[in-house]
């Protein structure tokens, strides 16, 4: 089922963290099994790579933590090997960690250097995106990983309820449009035709970390900016493109757009408020940021919307 | 082997089946006057709400019952099966005011998907506008939505009547058997798509038509019913109506063999 959410401050910041936490525990019941976050904060010349270097699924057996351990400083010597000025590496929980660095060169070999370290995979990367995400409902993990006092622009979030992959960080939403800097999906529904995609998308260089089917929608409208397109162009070629039901949210670093298949199987209340928009699964998440009677209304069949902050 | 049941604790809660507080009472804490009511939702769970409106209606013998602070919940006024008058001061979420028989609802705010779902008499009005499914299997009574709604409206209808002051999505109509839908604005792709029976009328643009939907001539019948009802709802009725009804062609069988269907058609 999953349930996914959005909140653009079109003017200005709020609090994105505490927002989309309230957001997505009042939909825990359409996806108990992980909740993710994207959040934007402030942009900034350093980057922010999120990333973890076990699953918690993984056994806590003898030598973990020095694997960890191990991998971490692995980690870290890449970056400094490839050419990155590291700030800080911070622990967020015992498995997921945030650097910060300047780095001027391509992120793509960066990122594939980082995650050729055992059990590493880069969740995010970019100027002021930042990914958080692993199993439980959205006040543990926000907890976990002390989200409540995050302000920013704009985020979007995600609770799991795995149909067709595994109960891991890896299978869990939002993703990071791998290599693309500051690009995050979240998707409700199924993709069809996500074997040709994906195996369109390897052809042309892209790395696949799970085998979830939301993951190509991510890189998909990346590599279509990248060549050149509008998020908006890209997203309602999108609709041509993939097939299946799908509701999805796509955040870069200044924009929040959705999109809904011609079906309009799965669900998404919107609401334009003044100098928030705020929109999700259903309506009762969007209630837990504005308690006040509203105005909202469930976009149509083969819609595509994009506001700017 | 018996297993033991842990009763919840706190509101809100489900036991290890995945009931939603299978023990729970009603609150008693709407204020009744004579055979009025008024019931503040903003702390009680769905379920403390829906035994507190069957306590109003079938052990106080109120009537009439005001709800405040719904808080776009889900499955809020579910299976009310006796004429009785309720006044919803909000939003409802999924599956609001559904199965319901002989009531009269007016929900102020907005309802997500499903609402009124298999309704068998009666009278549902909403305000603002309604999400996908809206009357969903419908079986008698009327559904007034003065907003938009969503895609599929009356998918399966078997009866009743769906009004719609706005636009309506896609597919609607879809696979309905009976029963009659009125559609002030737009209509979306696939318009009455595989209906066995009914008939859809649609002032504004339709997108396309669904298999085997054809339009036929408005009749002073239909121009009759229609008033009729906007009469009683009161609302604008535009005069650009057009009508759409089944084309007895995909479930409608006869008794010629495929070769001589071909000669005949």
């Amino acid at each position: 089922m999953c349930g996914i959410a959005g909140i653009i401050y079109t003017s200005g910041r709020g609090d994105v963290g505490r927002d989309m936490t309230n957001m997505l525990q009042a939909m825990k019941h359409r996806g108990p099994d992980s909740t993710g976050f994207a959040l934007y904060g402030e942009p900034d010349d350093l980057l922010v790579m999120r990333f973890k270097l076990a699953d918690p699924n993984d056994g806590n057996d003898f030598g973990y933590e020095e694997r960890l351990n191990r991998s971490r400083r692995e980690v870290e010597s890449r970056l400094a090997k490839i050419g990155a000025d590291i700030d800080r590496v911070e622990g967020e929980s015992e498995y997921a960690y945030r650097a910060t660095f300047r780095y001027d060169g391509e992120l793509k070999p960066l990122a594939d250097y980082v995650e050729d370290v055992p059990g590493a995979e880069v969740l995010s990367l970019g100027h002021s995106l930042e990914i958080i995400k692993d199993l439980g409902d959205a006040e543990t993990v926000a907890e976990q990983y002390r989200l409540n006092d995050f302000t920013g622009t704009h985020a979007i979030g995600h609770v799991r309820m795995a149909t067709e992959s595994d109960v891991d960080i890896a299978g869990a939403h939002p993703y990071w449009a791998y290599p693309f800097s500051d690009v995050a999906v979240v998707h409700n529904g199924q993709l069809t035709n996500y074997h040709q995609w994906r195996r369109r998308l390897e052809r042309t260089g892209h790395r696949f970390q799970s085998e979830c089917d939301s993951e190509i929608i991510a890189v998909y409208l990346a590599q279509s900016m990248a060549d050149g397109m509008p998020l908006e162009t890209a997203m309602k070629q999108s609709l041509e493109d993939l097939d299946g039901v799908f509701t999805y949210l796509v955040v870069t670093q200044d924009q929040l757009g959705m999109a809904k298949d011609e079906m309009a199987a799965k669900p998404l209340v919107l609401h334009e408020g003044d100098g928030v928009v705020v929109l999700a699964s259903e309506e009762g998440a969007i209630r837990e940021v504005l308690q006040q009677e509203i105005d909202s209304y469930d976009p149509y069949e083969g819609e595509v919307m994009v506001w700017s902050r | 082997m018996e297993q033991v049941m842990q009763a919840p604790t706190k509101p809100g809660r489900y036991d290890i089946r995945g009931l939603a507080e299978p023990d729970a009472e009603a609150p008693r804490t709407a204020v009744i006057s004579g055979t009025t009511a008024e019931l503040d939702a903003a702390d009680l769970s769905t379920r403390r709400i829906n035994l507190e409106l069957r306590r109003l209606l079938h052990e106080e013998g109120v009537t009439d019952i005001t709800l405040h602070n719904p808080k776009a919940r889900h499955s809020i006024a579910v299976g009310l099966l006796l004429r009785c008058r309720i006044t919803i001061e909000g939003s409802l979420g999924y599956f609001g005011c559904g199965l319901a028989d002989g009531a009269e609802i007016h929900v102020k705010g907005r309802v997500g998907w499903s609402v009124a779902e298999n309704m068998m008499s009666g009278v549902v009005v909403i305000d603002k506008n309604a999400g996908s499914l809206t009357g969903a299997a419908l079986r008698g009574g009327d559904l007034v939505v003065r907003g938009h709604v969503g895609a599929r409206t009356g998918i399966d209808q078997k009866g009743g009547t769906i009004i719609v002051g706005g636009n309506a999505g896609s597919m609607t109509g879809f696979m309905m058997q009976r029963g009659r839908q009125i559609i002030c604005g737009d209509a979306g792709p696939g318009l009455g798509d595989s209906m066995y029976d009914g008939v859809l009328y649609v002032a504004g643009k339709v997108a396309s038509l669904g298999v085997d939907c054809v339009e036929e001539e408005m009749t002073d019948a239909d121009n009759e019913l229609i008033d009729r009802k906007f009469g009683i709802y009161r609302l604008d009725r535009p005069d650009t109506f057009r009508k759409f009804v089944c084309g007895k062609q995909l479930y409608n069988y006869d008794t010629l063999e495929p070769s001589e269907r071909k000669l005949v058609l």
